[in-house]
């Protein structure tokens, strides 16, 4: 018999989701509608059309819940008419998840030079360079951009923009 | 797509003729054998208005608010089955029908409204009676669009009549502007069209109906906890209830939405369940060892405090909709399906196995001894009508008729209701249940004489709700629907001076109407029927004249405005926690119970 309660051990964690969508008007209002409109959170969020001869697009969302809520959130999102498929990449599949960012650092001297050697430990490019400043694009998991930042900040760290989560699964299958 | 439907698509675009949006609407709903709906003509439906003035089979039923039309809808699509349909215009038209789509999302009504939007060339503009209508109405319906090419009308169109009526029901908006409705195009039939990626489970998984089938076999305290789901997948779903229990032997409880699916005089019947449930429905759910959840969702009307409910119990959850299952209490074997196929195959198994009961009369002594408590009684009196009574009465006075269907607003009358008339038939209790909106129960009742023209529909109603959606009275005389108000009149919205009693120190803080109308009058006002009782011996001849006489009657029945809805559950508190009488001195509520609604 199960314990009807949320238990205290139920950790809130991060989960990856994608959700299949027919890409029609709206569709992605319905997403985030459903997130705001029973509280759900949402760390991170990316969408595009993937099949333009199916009209179907894809839509990855970072959210955080106990395992009781994130169950709740996959049954919400397939309840929606254009839902085709949702998929958990942290709890049911093997999944890579990878982000783009690009950040801004502007400083002279040490710092600069600083900021250059972490870019390239990091395997960040620059992609827009001046006296003053350097633009870096870095991909990888949302982890190491978080530790990239951190890093960048107290080296004249000015502007970031992150892409937001893409993920896909291992292995010759499709999701 | 298999070779089947491709041929079926051939033939029916081998069948396309041309029209204009506007008479494909109208063709669309006789393609879906709708033959009434409720609506308001206004500026951008005009050519629907049109379309719909030279076609016939359609009734039209005009309204006098977009709100009423909406319940109105609810009322004919629950009473009947079959989907109601709404035709409003764009702007106030839509936004007026919104709160009727969050009341029938709310209780899984199945509704197809169609809303009138400015032409496309105008939207994003803020032109006249312009609104982002698929916006404001996303979260409160199963599924919306927004028409923008009449080449797509008639596909949307159908797949809004499957979406509504199938799966989980649930209201649909189709928005369609005003320059789709005047241009021509291709109209496609219903056959062979399938949604892209909407499939609802409707067959159950067999193996949950085996282990539910051994579980039930095992359970020596069961009960059925059955919910508004069994109205909603058709008479059948109630039959095979009923067999299920003349094979089981178990004891039924139900929700709010659920009454009628099992007759309420059959000696397993334990009345509702929840809040205002009965002592016995309420502590069968806290100490069960089984749960069989049928149709429900475990509102938290019906729960009371999440972690005390039925602690011991393991619990099997049916629905349609997978989303509730786990939503609110965990459960122990969850079936997704049709809540008819489910219990067919319940049955078949339960036969099939030999299965027998275990030895349930410990569990029904116990049963007895809670009902022995005789938790719906009260203190009746010989100068004042006590609401309880005036609804005993009612009862008693058409309980010979099996075509009665009662409505009912919200509040306390509709508590009394549901605890005191004894339903025997589904699709015969129309209450707004989830959104609880008061004001839906006398358009809810126009909607329904008009599906059931000879019948005998009354709205129990309290005087503060019936004001909500008074005007309605008028499309009832335009259609000669003699529908019955019946008016618990307390002179308060009762249930939230019963709240202010039990929880904000008797500061009756804006409860009291003080200033009601004459009701009598204004039935003369409006074209219908008047009538008051003031004492209870008058009632009886009062109510026999309201049945009597064959038009809309407005009966103005003056209550006990101090009296309270027993028992209750308080908030907060678990099922075995309830209270009896405002003697009861575990009625005190915490800080966190008076944080609930």
């Amino acid at each position: 018999m199960h314990d009807t309660r949320v238990k205290p051990g139920d950790e809130i964690a991060r989960h990856t989701l994608s959700v299949l969508v027919d890409n029609e008007a709206g569709v992605l209002a319905r997403v985030v509608g459903l997130f705001s409109g029973r509280g759900y959170n949402i760390e991170s969020l990316t969408v595009a059309e993937v099949d333009p001869m199916a009209r179907t697009s894809r839509i990855t969302i970072v959210t955080s819940g106990t395992p009781q809520v994130i169950e709740q959130i996959e049954a919400q999102l397939n309840r929606l008419v254009p839902t085709h498929r949702v998929t958990n990449w942290t709890s049911e599949e093997a999944g890579i998840e990878r982000e783009m960012a690009l950040v801004k650092v502007a400083g002279t001297g040490d710092k600069r030079v600083e900021a250059l050697r972490m870019a390239e430990a990091f395997r960040a490019r620059p992609v827009d360079t001046t006296h003053a400043s350097f633009v870096f694009e870095i991909t990888g998991a949302p982890d190491k951009i978080d530790n990239f930042v951190d890093l960048m900040r107290p080296l004249g760290l000015v502007d970031v923009s992150r892409t937001g989560v893409a993920a896909i699964s291992r292995g010759p299958e499709a999701m | 797509m298999d070779k089947d439907d491709s041929l079926t698509m051939e033939a029916a675009k081998a069948a396309a003729e041309t029209m204009t949006g506007a008479q494909m609407v109208i063709r669309a709903l006789k393609d879906q054998g709708v033959t009434h709906i409720f609506g308001y003509p206004g500026g951008a439906v005009l050519p629907i208005y049109d379309a719909l003035f030279q076609a016939e089979g359609i009734t039209h039923v005009l309204v006098r608010h977009e709100q009423g039309a909406v319940h109105a809808a609810e009322g004919y699509a629950r009473s009947t089955g079959r989907p109601g349909v709404v035709l409003v215009t764009s702007g106030p038209g839509a936004t007026n029908a919104v709160t009727g789509l969050t009341d029938a999302l709310m209780d899984s009504i199945p509704l197809v409204v169609l809303t009138g939007q400015v032409p496309t060339h105008l939207i994003g503009t803020d032109a006249f009676q312009e609104c982002d209508t698929v916006g404001i109405t996303r979260p409160c319906t199963k599924n919306n669009w927004l028409v923008r090419h009449v080449g797509d009308l008639s596909r949307v169109l159908h797949e809004a009549f499957e979406i509504a009526t199938t799966g989980r029901p649930g209201p649909v908006v189709v928005d369609i502007p005003k320059d789709v409705q005047f241009q021509s195009g291709a109209y496609t039939g219903p056959r062979g069209l399938h949604h892209r990626t909407y499939r609802p489970r409707l067959d159950p998984d067999t193996g949950a109906i085996v282990r539910a089938v051994e579980m039930m076999a095992e359970a020596r305290r069961p009960v059925f906890y059955t919910g508004g789901g069994i109205i909603n997948s058709g008479p059948e779903a109630s039959k095979l209830l009923r067999e299920l229990v003349d094979l089981t032997g178990f004891p039924v409880t139900s929700t709010l939405m659920g009454l009628g699916a099992f007759p309420a005089d059959r000696p397993e019947w334990l009345g509702m369940l929840g809040m205002h449930g009965t002592w016995e429905a309420n502590h069968a759910m806290h100490d069960c060892d089984l749960m069989i959840c049928l149709g429900a969702r475990f509102d938290d009307r019906c729960t009371g405090l999440i972690k005390a409910f039925s602690p011991g119990s393991r619990k099997i959850h049916l629905d349609v909709d997978p989303s509730q299952i786990n939503k609110v209490i965990r459960v122990d074997l969850p079936i997704v399906g049709d809540a008819a196929r489910a219990l067919r195959e319940m049955v078949r198994f339960w036969k099939q196995g030999g299965r027998k009961a275990q030895d349930l009369k410990p569990w029904w002594k116990q049963i007895d001894a809670w009902r022995a408590r005789r938790s719906l009684d009260y203190r009746n009196s010989d100068t004042i009508i006590k609401p309880q009574y005036a609804i005993d009465r009612l009862y008693d006075l058409t309980r010979h008729r099996d075509d009665v269907y009662v409505t009912t607003e919200v509040g306390q009358h509709q508590m009394w209701a549901a605890q005191r008339f004894r339903f025997h038939q589904p699709n015969h209790w129309m209450t707004s249940g989830g959104l609880g909106t008061m004001g839906y129960g006398l358009p809810a009742a126009v909607g329904v004489q008009m599906a059931h023209p000879g019948a005998l529909v009354i709205d129990i109603a309290g005087e503060a709700s019936v004001q909500m959606t008074m005007q309605e009275m008028s499309t009832a005389i335009q259609y000669d629907l003699p529908v019955k108000i019946f008016i618990l009149n307390n002179e308060y919205m009762g249930m939230v001076r019963q709240w202010q009693e039990l929880l904000h120190g008797k500061r009756y803080s804006h409860s009291y109407s003080e200033a009601l109308p004459d009701f009598v009058k204004m039935a003369d006002a409006f074209g219908c029927v008047g009538l008051r009782a003031e004492k209870p011996a008058e009632l009886d001849d009062r109510i026999k004249e309201m049945i009597a006489v064959d038009r809309p009657v407005l009966f103005d029945v003056r209550v006990d405005p101090a009296e309270n809805c027993f028992p209750m559950i308080p908030s907060g508190k678990a099922h075995n926690e309830m209270i009896l009488s405002d003697m009861d001195d575990g009625g005190e509520i915490s800080d966190a119970g008076k944080m609930l609604v």
